[in-house]
């Protein structure tokens, strides 16, 4: 549920860095917490985003959501197709539900984030 | 938490539990919008049993209840059901309710869970203390005494008949009756909350033991799954239960409704009998009345992308003119739709208007309401 490859945010985003990118989408866990997926707004490519400042939003049928920045950068790609498939994010939130693609501008940023490990233990914890 | 008799049902089913009027409910089980069209399509199964029952016996029921409430009780024959409203003398909402007409000496008000205390007391003020010229009326709060379900959707009469002696071919809408459901005595009501054809199924205790009540609930759930699951029937939670309503263009109080507001503005003038005698309220409406009102509660459908939510502001240009009270992805339209209050001179069917998301002028429009409603 939550690959061993990628990073984590306690906001409940993750990122797969892949050389000087970041691509970017939120967890399992989120997507479960906030139930089917109805609307995204994400930002334009060119946008500059700040670490763990929001970049978006995302709402369920019954809820609203701010969605953060795992890293400063510029933001190269974003995925289109959510604006009509936001139900990607609930049926593939690693794959086909990712939402950007960042370029990295400071890579110390990435020791801001957690591991998989870190993170199961993060969201067993708020469970409590 | 309070807890309904399905509590643990609702867990191993896998419900998501929230905490709604103090009551630990089912939002969902397996996604909303799921839910919510199989309630359209098929049928949907929800534990209601949160909502509160108060109940009036003896010779001054009727009196008591024509005095509390906006419609008119006296043309109600046994078994009926009628929607009617509590409202404070500034004509503005306690409530709204269903009340039930057990015979001349025996109504029941269905009341909304997060109101069922201050009703209760709201009541009892009103007619206990105030009224010792009214013939005498005994009030009961029996929400503790009684599970609720409801069975909803195109497909509920078909599964209800194989469990029922009735024939739910004479039970009409707002109509309802003792019968059994399996082996459980139960009131069936042809009522509900989501704009399909369906039942309430009223389950009171009639033992002191709550296991043995809470067996017969346990038991009337389970069977009506059992013989429901040919016809597609699932449980369905209090997340769809508000899309559903919200499509038909039923309020939901303190949203749609409130302390706030009245009859008038709400657009429900039609549950309002001025010519019945006097009743809390009336005075304030009839003096809106020639008045006029000066705000009015309409439905608006997204026209760019963007959900309403409960507070965002309405614009007209620069002109604050009103406030959303529900709003939601309407999963059956696949629509973005709401309800909000806009100054009566922005009200008409058609006005485009704009709501403020996130400091974002969204564009919308008045549009007829029901949103849905469903082919007879």
């Amino acid at each position: 549920m939550y690959p061993e490859d990628l990073k984590y945010t306690k906001e409940h985003e993750w990122v797969r860095v892949v050389g000087n990118k970041a691509i970017v989408g939120i967890t399992e866990f989120a997507q479960d917490q906030l139930g089917d997926v109805v609307f995204i707004e994400l930002p334009e490519v060119g946008e500059k985003v700040k670490q763990f400042e929001s970049f978006g939003t995302i709402e369920s049928v019954k809820a609203v959501s701010d969605l953060y920045a795992p890293v400063s950068g510029e933001v190269i790609k974003v995925n289109d197709a959510l604006e009509d498939e936001p139900e990607r994010v609930n049926k593939d939130p690693y794959g086909e539900g990712w939402m950007l693609e960042i370029e990295i501008k400071n890579p110390a940023e990435l020791n801001n984030l957690i591991s998989a490990k870190e993170y199961e233990a993060y969201i067993k914890d708020q469970a409590k | 938490m309070k807890k309904t008799p399905l509590n643990q049902i609702h867990k191993t089913l896998g419900a998501k539990m929230i905490d709604f009027a103090g009551w630990e409910m089912p939002v969902q089980y397996t996604g909303i919008i799921e839910e919510h069209l199989i309630t359209r399509t098929k049928a949907g199964l929800f534990d209601i049993s949160h909502m509160g029952e108060i109940l009036f016996e003896g010779p001054g029921a009727l009196q008591a209840v024509q005095y509390l409430t906006t419609n008119q009780a006296a043309k109600l024959v046994p078994g009926q059901v009628q929607y009617s409203a509590l409202l404070y003398p500034t004509g503005t909402f306690v409530d709204d309710i269903t009340v039930y007409k057990f015979s001349e000496e025996q109504f029941m008000f269905c009341v909304n869970a997060v109101n069922t205390d201050k009703d209760y007391a709201w009541i009892q003020e009103n007619i206990s203390s105030k009224k010792p010229d009214f013939a005498p009326v005994q009030i009961k709060n029996i929400s503790d005494e009684i599970a609720l379900l409801a069975l909803q959707g195109p497909k509920a009469a078909e599964i209800l008949q194989k469990l029922t002696e009735i024939d739910l071919s004479t039970l009409k809408s707002f109509r309802f009756t003792e019968g059994t459901v399996g082996e459980v005595k139960t009131w069936i009501s042809r009522t509900g909350y989501t704009g399909e054809d369906g039942f309430e199924l009223y389950i009171p205790a009639e033992e002191a033991n709550p296991e043995v009540h809470q067996g017969k609930v346990i038991e009337v759930w389970n069977k009506l799954l059992e013989v429901g699951q040919e016809y597609g029937l699932k449980p369905v939670g209090l997340g769809a239960r508000d899309t559903l309503r919200l499509e038909a263009r039923l309020v939901l109080y303190g949203n749609d409704i409130t302390d706030q507001t009245t009859p008038l503005e709400a657009d429900l003038e039609w549950i309002v009998k001025y010519d019945k005698g006097n009743f809390i309220g009336r005075e304030a409406l009839l003096k809106q009345k020639e008045q006029g009102i000066q705000k009015k509660l309409v439905g608006f459908e997204m026209i760019e992308r963007g959900i309403a939510r409960p507070h965002y502001k309405i614009l007209k240009g620069q002109e604050l003119i009103g406030e959303v009270t529900s709003g939601t992805y309407a999963p059956y339209l696949d629509k973005n739709i709401g309800l909000g209050y806009v100054k009566i001179e922005y009200s008409e069917i058609g006005t485009e208007l704009d709501i403020l998301i996130r400091d974002k002028k969204v564009k919308a429009k008045i549009v007829p309401t029901p949103f849905y409603k469903r082919k007879k």
